[in-house]
């Protein structure tokens, strides 16, 4: 197979580039404009150091969910009853830790198991019993819901114990001392992050080059590095500027590195979005199709029950409301990343970005003293607004 | 040509179409057809599968609304043209369809009278309702209960509860498309009786059958169509009518150079199924493949010849990884040891591949493009540890799109927007990556064109001749004539015939259905 005849159709290609990823940008371009918006709306406010440490803290448990929720949306499925099951797990932690004293990590590990059983059950009804899995998670949204009411019987259970409060709560151990109200540690590691992100980009576009599939103009490509470049490098100085890098920052970096590989690049990712785009076909190829429902489910659980280790740590107290309306703000997210109802099309960078979306617009509206009542509705209509280009964009 | 002279004594035409024809893209269904049905006769339709027998009933009764075709429709002596299947229903023009469009979870009542029925102010008046639903199935000989629920209905009795709801239109003209496929002998004919009544009764029928003694045992004509034209019109009352003739005006055609050639190098055995049976995945009762066995040599191409619902698709998927039916049962065995093909998976292992009929539904994820559909059945042979390698999966796709010349601007093509027959190649891509030593190969050339049915042909001979095993499965007889070195004739569940590829011809084939067929 010659390289050249491909390489004589990559510019061609080129000029398409743009009509074709305009789905992949688009998204992100809103999310700029949103924070620009806001900033300027807010008086500066929305981009403070506290205020940003905030924006990622109160929006942690949704991003990590939202990865999980990609992934069953993908395959076809929903799942409505994670908010229950973070708010149940929660109850469970400190039922675990404050009542009856466990040891963190053993309680911690067991809510996580805990949530892949959940998580199990409810894969077993949709991908063996062939069950809607709208039907199923709703009732396991009632289910758990009950379930910790009965745990915590209408209290609120707390203070969990310093050490598991660091989990949302706490910032991450500084190594080098510093007198400027800049937290060094925090700040590096941001920029080599931010490095780490470009030169692999580099590294993967060079290969692409090499064989000769690359349509991605050379300029946009420089241009987008530098974007990224700077807006890690400014998110990371503010940050560090506050307090340092939140625990639960690292935590959820590192799930969104593992899962946007996981389905980008594994047979099994792979196997997940072919489930979905054509369940029989897939099947027909030899692709277990309900086994992998099943782990979907499972592992939705388990992010489920992270969630809401994050909440009550945040908190600090397991109380009966915790979760509650959680599902709609991740499910809301990843449809707005761009993911298809249908199931089959949506990326995990798409739900962390639509995660951001809702969470910069509802902090945003916050510090512009917009009621909770209009606030709704505005997140109503951008999700609304933005399934409609998504569809709109399709059909062309 | 073949029109009698009519006679003095004939009744007029109800239904003259003249001159239609109908093109889907560039495939042309019918060309220049001519049809007159007189009223009150039992008309017969026949003509092999995709003669464009259903396609000239769609545009009769508006399902293809005037516009969409050439041609004229004369029907009770004026120029219809019909918008929709609401405007011929309207003229007493009533079609049943091969698959009946009954509610299963409905009563009997309900679904006549599902568009309209009697009713007062908008409210459903139940008594009028199941006095004339009794009245409808007295007229079809059925007794059953109004409130029957459909699904509780076999077959036979579904069909004539379809006819009753035609009746419940007042029809004129009814259209049946083989209306005794799925029936077996004693409704088939409980069926035929109860159209020589209408007969009686003033109402005229076109009935599309593959069934040549039911035709000629009703009909008082029959009009042939072939490729989608008009081959003539016989008249039953002029003599006998022989079957072999109808067959043979049916099949006939000359195979010109259409199909490539090969000189077979056939070697050892390497494919056995041994005593498969399948039965229904919903009616368990039905045995829907009879313990049947065949072997393929390596380097041999074997057709599958039948009609539709012979249980040549569910033969193949059920051998593959029983991705069909329940309770199978049987062996299979490559190069002599038996195999493990209890799913897909272990099937896929064993060297078997299934190149499926229906390649939008099953065979492609049409939102992806050409690289990941044809990585889709072996993403171990593009990955390390299982993370998958994206240029080799890309250089793998390239391959693939110059070895068999899928037409692309390059592999990221969606393979949605692929012509039917460029599809089919990124169908066949993914199965040859397998690595298969036997292709199942299920109408590989539906709904494509001549050229692309060329390229799949020669593929056909590459494969064997790098001595795979190859069954095609074909509905198109001279394509299996043209390309297979043995051709194994299936009916009803079983094999009924077995014609070596060089004595092959469409008439041994259909007589060897059709002998079947009489017993």
């Amino acid at each position: 197979m010659s390289t050249p005849q491909e390489a004589a159709v990559a510019p061609k290609a080129a000029t398409g580039f743009w009509k074709e990823n305009l789905r992949d940008y688009g998204m992100l371009i809103s999310l700029v404009f949103i924070v620009i918006f806001f900033q300027f709306a807010t008086d500066g406010i929305l981009l403070r150091p506290l205020n940003v440490t905030n924006i990622v803290l109160q929006n942690s448990y949704i991003v990590i969910m939202a990865l999980g929720m990609l992934m069953v949306i993908v395959t076809g499925h929903i799942d409505l009853s994670v908010g229950s099951v973070a708010g149940f797990i929660g109850g469970l932690a400190g039922l675990l830790m404050v009542r009856w004293g466990v040891d963190i990590w053993l309680a911690i590990i067991a809510c996580l198991v805990v949530g892949g059983m959940i998580g199990g059950v409810q894969g077993y009804f949709v991908a063996y019993f062939k069950i809607p899995s709208f039907i199923v998670t709703l009732a396991g949204m009632l289910v758990f819901r009950g379930f910790m009411i009965a745990i915590l019987g209408s209290q609120a259970i707390g203070p969990f114990p310093p050490i598991f409060q660091k989990l949302s709560s706490g910032y991450i151990v500084e190594l080098i001392s510093s007198d400027s109200g800049i937290y060094l540690t925090s700040f590096l590691i941001g920029i080599v992050l931010a490095c780490l992100l470009v030169w692999q980009n580099f590294r993967s576009r060079s290969r692409r080059v090499m064989h000769g599939v690359e349509s991605e103009p050379f300029g946009f490509f420089v241009g987008k590095n530098i974007v990224v470049l700077a807006a890690v490098g400014y998110v990371a100085y503010l940050i560090s500027s506050h307090r340092g890098l939140p625990n639960v920052l690292i935590i959820m970096a590192a799930l969104i590195v593992a899962y946007g590989f996981f389905t980008n690049r594994t047979i099994l990712g792979r196997q997940i979005y072919a489930v979905g785009g054509n369940a029989r076909a897939a099947e027909l190829s030899g692709i277990k199709t309900t086994r992998l429902v099943f782990w979907t489910f499972v592992n939705m659980g388990v992010l489920a029950a992270l969630a809401g280790l994050v909440v009550a740590a945040r908190l600090n107290s397991a109380t009966p409301k915790a979760g509650t309306g959680f599902e709609l703000d991740v499910i809301a997210a990843c449809f707005i990343g761009g993911a298809s109802a249908y199931g089959g099309v949506g990326k995990v960078t798409g739900a962390v970005i639509g995660a951001f979306l809702m969470g910069v617009m509802n902090n945003g509206m916050s510090i512009l003293g917009i009621g909770i009542d209009y606030q709704q509705v505005i997140k109503g209509l951008v999700l609304l607004g933005a399934v409609c280009v998504d569809v709109y964009n399709q059909r062309r | 040509m073949l029109d009698p002279v009519p006679l003095a004594a004939e009744k007029p035409p109800i239904l003259e179409m003249r001159g239609i024809s109908k093109s889907f893209g560039a495939v042309k269904a019918l060309s220049d057809v001519s049809f007159t049905v007189r009223e009150g006769e039992i008309h017969a339709l026949v003509g092999e599968n995709g003669a464009g027998k259903s396609t000239l009933m769609k545009v009769l009764s508006g399902v293809y609304p005037h516009g969409s075709y050439e041609g004229s429709i004369l029907y009770s002596g004026e120029e219809r043209h019909f918008r929709d299947i609401n405007d011929s229903e309207k003229l007493g023009i009533i079609i049943i369809h091969q698959e009946l469009a009954l509610i299963p979870l409905m009563s009997i009542a309900e679904n006549i009278f599902l568009a309209k029925g009697p009713s007062k102010f908008g409210v459903i008046d139940r008594d009028e309702r199941y006095k004339r639903t009794k009245e409808l199935l007295a007229k079809v000989g059925l007794s059953e209960a109004p409130e029957t629920l459909i699904t509780n209905l076999g077959v036979g009795k579904q069909q004539l509860v379809e006819i009753a709801k035609a009746l419940s239109k007042d029809v004129r003209l009814l259209i049946l498309d083989e209306p005794t496929a799925s029936l077996n002998e004693t409704d088939s004919a409980a069926l035929l009786e109860l159209l020589k009544e209408f007969r009686r009764n003033g109402i005229t029928s076109i009935m599309i059958s593959h069934k040549l003694n039911e035709i000629t045992e009703v009909a008082d004509r029959i009009t042939v169509l072939r490729d989608g034209r008009t081959v003539g019109t016989l008249d039953c009352h002029e003599g006998e009518v022989d079957e072999d003739e109808i067959v043979r005006r049916m099949v006939d055609r000359d195979l010109e150079s259409r199909y490539p050639s090969r000189t077979p190098k056939i070697g050892e055995v390497i494919f056995e199924v041994e005593n498969w049976s399948v039965y229904h995945p919903q009616h368990s009762s039905r045995q829907v493949v009879k313990n049947v066995s065949m072997n393929v040599r390596a380097g041999e191409v074997v057709g599958i010849s039948g009609l539709m619902g012979a249980g040549r698709t569910e033969f193949a998927m059920s051998v593959f990884g029983k991705a069909y039916g329940r309770d199978i049962t049987g062996t299979v065995k490559v190069r002599g040891s038996k195999v493990d093909t209890s799913d897909v998976h272990k099937a896929i292992k064993a060297g078997l591949a299934y190149v499926t009929e229906d390649r939008k539904q099953l065979g492609l994820i049409l939102a992806e493009d050409i690289r990941k559909n044809i990585s889709l059945a072996h993403l171990g042979g593009v990955s390390t540890r299982g993370v998958i390698d994206d240029i080799s999966e890309m250089k793998v796709a390239q391959e693939f799109r110059t070895r068999m010349r899928i037409r692309s601007h390059n592999v990221y093509q969606e393979t949605g927007k692929l012509s039917g027959g460029n599809q089919q190649k990124v169908v066949l891509s993914k199965w040859l990556f397998t690595g298969p030593d036997i292709l199942i190969l299920d109408e590989p050339t539906r709904g494509i064109d001549v050229g692309a049915k060329y390229e799949i042909y020669s593929i056909i001979n590459e494969l064997a001749d790098a001595g795979k095993a190859v069954i095609v499965i074909s509905s198109e007889m001279p394509e299996l004539i043209g390309t297979c070195d043995r051709i194994m004739v299936m009916h009803e569940g079983e094999f009924v015939g077995e014609v070596a590829g060089e004595e092959a011809t469409q008439e041994n084939i259909m007589r060897a259905i059709m002998r079947r067929r009489e017993k």
